[in-house]
């Protein structure tokens, strides 16, 4: 699939956002005072909103966007918007009673925690539906997404949270487990989708002409000589070994350099400002990892152009 | 609406025969012609001049190389549109309703007034029958014809989707697969029409013909029953006979 | 619960209204129907195109480019106005001009040489469908430099059919789709018959009448094909004499009909040494001689009752011996040499597969006889109570055609027709009238000139005998600029359109001064060598001046041509100008009908665009006559006798009553073939659909070559004014004048250096030879073939420029069989280098199995020169796309005597295209572009960018 900058930076950016709403909304640990809660509510809903507008790049017609959320009876699309949105507006509320009162009304809260997870899971609904494209089509897609939605939250809370200070040992102990256990799921997920090819579906260029029977059938010529929408945004190929190469860039900031980060924390008790270190790097990781998730996943649509 | 209706009253779509499609592009050019300047936006040419020219088409021919075991290679040309899926996924993701199928005769239709142009539901058939268009950016997508088929201002032969009013070779029909005794039903029986991905579990309403089995370069010689006693004299000794009997 | 659907209006309003008339996206000339609605400045724009239900060549359907009419019509490459060069030849750089004065410099050039020198104008018209307005003018000119395309183009298919039978594959006849049992069909990738040739093969499979195809590419009709012969390219000769051997063996062939229509039984003179040796017998009034079956003697074919033998041997006068043409046919064609085994090696087609085809053509000719109830009367008037056939049909085009041995493989095919009696028969090939036509009722060539006197008579026809070459006295130079009948090619019935500018710029046979073009793309796709020619048109000479002096083109788009030409005459599209499909040029009929149409303005130039100002040449050339004072395009006060073109088709006449078109002659529009002009005739094709068509009367529907009711037919129609006798030639007698001219027996005596060749290729029965580059070139250095195919979706050069069709074809790659990629280690996307013994040239590749595993092919016409037809110059046509033509040769490698023959077919001259032998290698560079490239040609207006057509009806 063609990886459109505007899908992954809303993938990964809204995800951190909601993980973090969703730790705001548990009433975690923060700094008192009306500043650390508008920096805090700022950062969370930024990232949610920002990434949610940067998906209405994709659009052909955002100034219809608003229809999207007509259809939340059957699309993902329409239910992603719509919990997003409920969700956000809940926090609105959430938020602004924080900020002015410095309090947090807990049954809010869980709402907006409930409304934020389901807004990461819909959003990865989206994809893991397909079954047009066999690597996303899988229950872990959501879990990936939601590790990773939450070790985002989790690792701005600890940052945010222990601000100026030494970050607690168990918290960081929560981040390097949500690390290890995000990315392990990624690596399977990735051992997954290496997997799940269309072939292995069953699909392949036998049975989308349904020639197969015949003998072995390969695309001579395809139905035009130049691109077509199709081939821009369903036929893109990255090679294997840069690929590979990838993955283990998206490992090492993704996983690797927090995960040092968090140990040399441990270690030598550091200042948490370098936890914002490891955010960033997995935020990095987590850019190269959805770039892949679109770039390397084979759309059906394939078996008819190469 | 994009649940999709649990039953439709008819299901209108397209045979496709493999058997005698010589992959002229007719039925493509002609359901351009038609549709640009009919339903919806147009279909618009990008770049139509220049150095990478592409457009948005509701109807592509493809070309395969077939290369059995112990035979020749062969070539087969492959028509490809929409084919009206009863579990049509693209219309199940739609986010907003623009995508749908309808129910009295199970068209699956786009209505581009309330497209956004998120190309999720291009995303969801596994058959490249939907393209965004590259100027009004809302999803194009075979309409069956829907502004032909039941239109009361051309003559009613010509009530049948433009690509089959056009195929030169006649290798596409258009009629109600609901109904077993139509032309397409029967040809579907007799010629075991086939769904393209089955494994996709979209039950395509449009179905292709397979081409027919081909002669093999070796096959036997049934030796030309021999005019009588050619043998016995030569071939002009024959000529003699037989001009006896002229 | 009814679910809430969008409210759709299904019967939306299409069009304004429908104006019918014909297509001309490519030569086929189906009927179509213009829907025609209002844009926003009320003026008509065409919605939508589609094939004319009615119309006897389409029945209804439309191809691609048919249906990519609008495209083509509002193409951004249309010419404007009449253009004046202004930069040097080649650029593309001109001024525009107005009418006027476009068509004085025109009549200035011309007018001084027609005073002078006439046979210094050579006018050539390509793709040209009124050739016999065209024709006429050249002869009202009185210069013998005229043709149109056929020599580059099929003339081995036409000559070669109508000296056999007097018809021919290509568009003068079509299978009996409704009856035929089995279809073999040769070379052919698209043909002219475009779409009748697709829905008869619909109607075939339909009723599971097998289709063989035989081709070295299995795409297209023989993708479809139920079985494929990959035959190596040329070798179709040897295939089908195989076919013949194999069937005379089994005595499956029709003697009944051999002796009835055709030169079976005619009596070949036996004479080894003597200066009649091969000649027909003939009794003292010409008639041939047969062998009287009760009597044995020799006697006339023509006497009453006679039953003719087919074989024996008769004693003439002076010792000579006579046996029938029969005999010696058999026992050439059952020699071993053709047997299955022995041809399968050069022809790469196994013996089995030859054999069985063998029998089944046997089985479907003779076991599945087709009987039509339709009583008839012979041409001796013999009664016969019903029509039987013998349903097995061939059809054949360029494959076969475009080699040098095309014009007797072409033969070869119509001696297995006739030997299976399938000729105008229920279920087999059927002639379309006016049709048949043998050579006795078509018009020789003429020579001679002499200033301000119009030419002697048509300047192409069909000769019969050495001395009706055109040759000056020596009787060796040619008297013709494309050395049209004389020993180059001494049956060019068509022409040589692809030797006039190569001779013109060599000035041999000697000079002109002004070549005048319409519609081909000379210095591009039409062309053999086109980078030299493109040089060619550019030379200059000592003095600084172009070799060529005047070039006058008229095209109506900005084609590489156009850039070459001094003046360009900006002709209209077709969908705005009169034009008519006429009975006496390239018609459009069918075995049961006889029809002809026109073209008239659906759309007016003058609200197609802004500042256009173009005209339809055929108007322009009447003009012209009329202002160089051309004898019938003048009246008597000096007016011009043609207001334009309309008015030419409307009251013209060939022959007294007989004109352009056919239909609604007669004051009253009465009456149907001959009869005078009609005022209000163009108004009733209009009426009618574009078109006129009135059936062949049933007992006259089959055998036409030997039907009392189509000759008599045929001569009330007009199509003839007598009754023409037809026998089917398998032995071709002229063939062996010209054998007895290079055995040095009779007079005229060819160069020496064409003796070897007439010997051994003119043989009067069908031959094999193997094509002559083949053997011209080390077998080894150039091991491959290579071919050119014609894309269903685009017209040579034409389609590039629409914006629809070049998306499908915006490039060509090089098909290369999966055999030859693995030995010379390359793989899909490749770029290498292509070469020939004259040239190479970088192209990409794609590897494809179903293919002759020694042939490489690839889509005609695609490439494009950078900039022309107002494209981007970094257009894919350009920087990807290639033609093959740089590869192709007018001229083969010289042999040893320094002499240098034309690369064609020896009999005819048709340009043999498909002989092209190559070698190919992986190219040290993979990046484009593709080799050679050549500076951009001039745009002449910007193109726009996106397109959205039909914006302003969609909401
Ligand atoms: N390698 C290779 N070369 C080949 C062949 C092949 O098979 N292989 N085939 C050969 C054969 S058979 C042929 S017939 C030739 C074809 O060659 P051409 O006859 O030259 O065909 P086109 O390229 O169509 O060029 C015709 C010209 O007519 C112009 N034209 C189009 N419409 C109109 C009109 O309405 N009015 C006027 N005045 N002009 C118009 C076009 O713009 C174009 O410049 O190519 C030959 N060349
Ligand atoms: N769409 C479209 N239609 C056209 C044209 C066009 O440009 N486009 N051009 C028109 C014109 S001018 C013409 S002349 C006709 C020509 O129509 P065709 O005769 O169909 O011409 P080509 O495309 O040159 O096809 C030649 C075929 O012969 C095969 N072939 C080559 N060599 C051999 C051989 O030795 N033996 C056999 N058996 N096959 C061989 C090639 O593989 C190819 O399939 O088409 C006309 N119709
Ligand atoms: S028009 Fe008919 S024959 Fe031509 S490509 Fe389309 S389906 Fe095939
Ligand atoms: S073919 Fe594709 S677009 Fe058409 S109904 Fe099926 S899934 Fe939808
Ligand atoms: S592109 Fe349009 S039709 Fe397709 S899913 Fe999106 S809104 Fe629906
Ligand atoms: S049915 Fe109509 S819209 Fe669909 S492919 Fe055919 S012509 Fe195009
Ligand atoms: S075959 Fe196609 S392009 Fe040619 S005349 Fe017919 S419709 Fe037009
Ligand atoms: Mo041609």
């Amino acid at each position: 699939m063609h990886p459109a900058i505007s899908v992954i930076f809303f993938t990964v950016s809204s995800g951190a956002g909601f993980g973090f709403l969703a730790m705001l909304g548990l009433g975690v640990p923060m700094p008192n005072g009306p500043l650390a809660a508008f920096i805090a509510s700022a950062i969370a809903v930024g990232l949610a909103v920002v990434g949610l507008l940067s998906s209405t790049f994709h659009l052909g017609h955002p100034e219809r966007a608003w229809r999207a959320f007509t259809q939340w009876r059957s699309s993902w699309l329409s239910r992603e918007g719509v919990c997003a949105v409920v969700t956000l507006g809940l926090y609105g509320v959430y938020g602004l009673n924080w900020i002015f009162s410095d309090e947090r009304i807990a049954w809010l809260g869980y709402l907006v925690s409930f409304g934020s997870i389901l807004t990461v899971f819909t959003t990865a609904m989206i994809y893991a539906q397909l079954r047009t494209v066999p690597a996303w089509n899988s229950w872990m897609t959501p879990v990936c997404y939601l590790l990773f939605s939450i070790t985002c939250g989790v690792m701005l809370v600890a940052a945010f949270g222990e601000w100026n200070r030494v970050a607690s040992h168990s918290t960081l102990s929560i981040i390097l487990g949500l690390l290890v256990v995000a990315w392990a799921m990624k690596i399977i997920w990735w051992r997954n989708a290496d997997l799940s090819t269309l072939q292995a579906r069953g699909s392949d260029t036998g049975t989308a002409t349904g020639l197969g029977g015949i003998g072995n059938v390969k695309l001579l010529e395809r139905p035009h000589t130049g691109e077509n929408y199709l081939t821009r945004e369903m036929v893109h190929k990255v090679g294997r070994k840069h690929a590979n190469k990838l993955r283990m860039i998206a490992l090492g900031f993704g996983a690797v350099v927090p995960i040092l980060i968090c140990l040399l924390q441990i270690l030598f008790e550091m200042s948490v400002a370098f936890l914002s270190l490891a955010f960033l790097s997995l935020l990095f990781g987590l850019f190269v990892e959805r770039w892949l998730f679109f770039a390397e996943a084979k759309h059906a649509v394939s078996l008819y152009y190469d | 609406m994009t649940t999709l209706p649990n039953s439709t009253d008819k299901k209108l779509g397209l045979v496709i025969d493999l058997d005698v499609c010589v992959g002229c592009h007719a039925c493509v050019v002609n359901c351009k012609e038609w549709n640009t300047g009919g339903y919806g936006a147009p279909l618009a040419d990008e770049d139509a001049y220049g150095s990478a020219p592409s457009g948005a088409w509701l109807n592509r021919i493809h070309t395969f190389e077939i290369t059995p075991e112990d035979a020749p290679a062969s070539i087969v040309h492959f028509p490809k549109s929409c084919l009206h899926c009863e579990d049509a996924p693209c219309v199940t993701v739609c986010p907003t309703g623009a995508s749908y199928k309808r129910t009295d005769d199970g068209i699956v239709l786009v209505d581009e007034d309330k497209c956004i142009g998120c190309g999720l539901c291009a995303w969801a058939c596994p058959y490249g029958a939907r393209e965004m268009d590259p100027v009004e950016n809302v999803m194009k997508k075979c309409t069956l014809c829907v502004d032909r088929i039941y239109n009361e201002n051309i003559p009613e032969v010509d009530r049948v989707p433009a690509c089959v009013r056009t195929c030169p070779a006649e290798a596409r029909h258009f009629g109600d697969f609901s109904d077993p005794n139509s032309d397409v039903s029967r040809m579907v029986a007799d010629r075991g029409g086939f769904d393209l991905m089955p494994e996709q579990n979209t039950k395509p309403v449009n179905k292709y013909l397979p081409p027919r089995p081909k002669s093999h370069p070796s096959d036997p010689s049934p030796s030309i029953s021999k005019s009588d006693a050619i043998n016995a004299k030569g071939f002009l000794g024959w000529v003699d006979r037989a001009l006896e009997k002229l | 619960m009814k679910r809430q659907e969008r409210d759709l209006d299904t019967s939306p309003h299409v069009s304004d209204e429908v104006r019918k008339t014909t297509c001309y996206m490519c030569a086929c000339r189906c009927g179509i129907n213009v829907h025609l609605r209002n844009d926003e400045n009320g003026n008509p724009k065409v919605r939508y195109i589609e094939g004319n239900r009615d119309h006897p060549v389409n029945k209804g359907v439309l191809c691609a480019k048919g249906s990519a009419g609008i495209m083509q019509h509002y193409s951004p490459a249309r010419l404007m106005k009449p253009l004046l060069r202004v930069g040097e030849r080649g650029k593309g750089e001109f001024k525009e001009i107005e009418w006027d004065e476009a068509l004085d410099i025109a009549a200035a050039w011309l007018g001084k040489i027609r005073t002078t020198n006439p046979r210094r104008l050579a006018f050539f018209t390509g793709r040209d469908q009124s050739q016999s307005l065209t024709g006429w003018w050249a002869q009202q000119f009185g210069t013998p430099n005229y043709a149109a395309h056929g020599g580059f183009c099929s003339v081995n298919m036409a000559a070669g059919g109508i000296y056999t039978f007097g018809g021919a594959f290509w568009e003068f006849g079509s299978p009996d789709w409704n009856r035929t049992e089995l279809f073999m069909i040769f070379g052919v990738a698209e043909d002219h018959d475009s779409n009748p040739i697709k829905l008869g093969l619909s109607k075939l499979k339909k009723r599971g009448v097998k289709v063989i195809g035989v081709n070295p590419v299995r795409t297209g009709y023989n993708a479809i094909a139920d079985e494929w012969v990959g035959i190596t390219p040329g070798t179709d000769g040897l295939f089908v004499m195989s076919l013949v051997h194999e069937l005379l063996k089994a005595g499956k062939v029709d003697l009944d009909y051999l002796i009835r229509y055709s030169n079976a039984p005619w009596l070949v003179i036996q004479n080894k040494n003597g200066k009649d040796h091969g000649l027909i017998a003939r009794d003292r009034k010409g008639d041939p001689l047969v062998i009287d079956r009760k009597s044995g003697k020799a006697v006339s074919s023509r006497k009453k009752g006679v039953k003719p033998n087919l074989k024996g041997q008769v004693k003439l006068s002076g010792g000579r011996k006579a046996v029938p043409v029969f005999q010696l046919m058999a026992e050439k064609y059952l020699e071993e040499q053709y047997s299955p085994e022995s041809i399968a090696n050069e022809t790469g087609v196994p013996a089995t597969q030859t054999r069985r085809i063998a029998s089944e053509l046997a089985e479907a000719a003779f076991e599945k006889e087709i009987v039509v109830e339709q009583p008839w009367v012979d041409l001796k008037g013999e009664k016969h109570d019903r029509m039987i056939g013998r349903p097995v049909t061939f059809h054949a085009m360029r494959g076969i055609s475009a080699h040098s041995n095309g014009f007797q493989t072409c033969r070869a095919i119509h001696l297995l027709q006739i030997l299976l009696g399938s000729i105008d028969c229920p279920g087999g090939y059927r002639f379309k009238p006016p049709y048949p036509r043998p050579i006795a009722s078509q018009p020789r060539p003429h020579g001679g000139f002499s200033p301000n006197t119009p030419f002697r008579g048509p300047h192409l026809g069909f000769i019969s005998d050495p001395k009706e070459l055109v040759l000056e006295d020596d009787g060796v130079t040619p008297q013709r600029i494309d050395k049209a009948f004389s020993w180059d090619a001494p049956l060019a019935s068509h022409g040589l359109m692809h030797s006039v500018i190569s001779n013109a710029h060599a000035k041999d046979p000697y000079e002109i001064e002004v070549l005048f073009l319409y519609m081909a793309n000379m210095s591009w796709n039409s062309s053999m060598n086109s980078s030299g020619v493109m040089e060619m048109l550019k030379d200059k000479d000592e003095n600084g001046n172009y070799v060529i002096p005047k070039i006058i083109y008229s095209d109506a788009y900005n084609s590489e041509m156009v850039a070459f030409a001094d003046l360009v005459l900006p002709d209209t599209t077709y969908l705005e100008r009169h034009d008519c499909i006429s009975l006496l040029d390239r018609p459009i009929c069918e075995p049961e009908i006889l029809a002809d149409s026109i073209r008239w303005p659906v759309v007016d130039p003058a609200t197609q665009g802004e500042e256009r100002d173009v005209r339809g040449f055929q108007s322009a050339l009447l003009d012209l006559g009329h202002r160089i004072g051309l004898p019938g395009m003048v009246k008597d006060d000096g007016k011009a006798m043609f207001k334009d073109y309309a008015d030419y088709i409307v009251n013209h006449e060939r022959r007294p009553g007989v004109g352009p078109l056919a239909g609604w002659r007669g004051a009253d529009g009465s009456k149907t073939g001959r009869g005078e002009p009609n005022p209000d005739q163009l108004n009733r094709y209009i009426e009618n659909g574009g078109f006129f068509e009135t059936e062949v009367p049933k007992e006259a529907s089959y055998f036409k070559h030997a039907n009392q009711a189509w000759q008599d037919w045929a001569v009330e129609m007009g199509l003839q004014d007598k009754p023409v006798e037809n026998i089917f030639q398998l032995y071709l007698e002229p063939l062996r004048k010209f054998q007895l001219c290079a055995e040095g027996k009779a007079e005229p005596q060819p160069p020496e250096s064409h003796r070897e060749r007439i010997k051994t290729c003119f043989d009067p029965l069908p031959v094999w030879y193997p094509p002559f580059e083949g053997e011209a070139v080390e077998k080894g250095e150039f091991p491959y073939h290579a071919l050119t195919q014609r894309p269903a979706a685009m017209y040579h050069s034409w389609g590039s420029q629409n914006a629809w069709l070049r998306q499908i074809h915006g490039t060509n790659p090089l098909y290369v069989p999966g055999k030859i990629c693995d030995e010379a280690g390359l793989k899909t996307g490749d770029w290498a280098w292509l070469t020939s013994h004259h040239g190479k040239i970088k192209v990409p590749i794609v590897r494809m199995e179903a293919v002759n595993e020694r042939t490489i092919w690839t889509w005609n016409a695609i490439g494009k020169r950078s900039g022309a037809w107002n494209l981007d110059p970094d257009a894919p046509e350009a920087k990807k796309g290639f033609l093959m033509n740089h590869l192709i040769k007018e001229l083969l490698p010289e042999k040893g005597d320094g002499l240098r023959w034309s690369n064609s077919d020896p009999i005819t001259g048709q340009a043999a295209w498909f002989d092209l032998r190559v070698r190919i290698e992986k190219a040290d560079d993979q990046e484009g572009p593709s080799l050679p490239q050549f500076e951009t040609q001039a745009r002449q207006r910007l193109t726009p960018v996106n397109i959205e057509y039909g914006k302003e009806w969609t909401k």
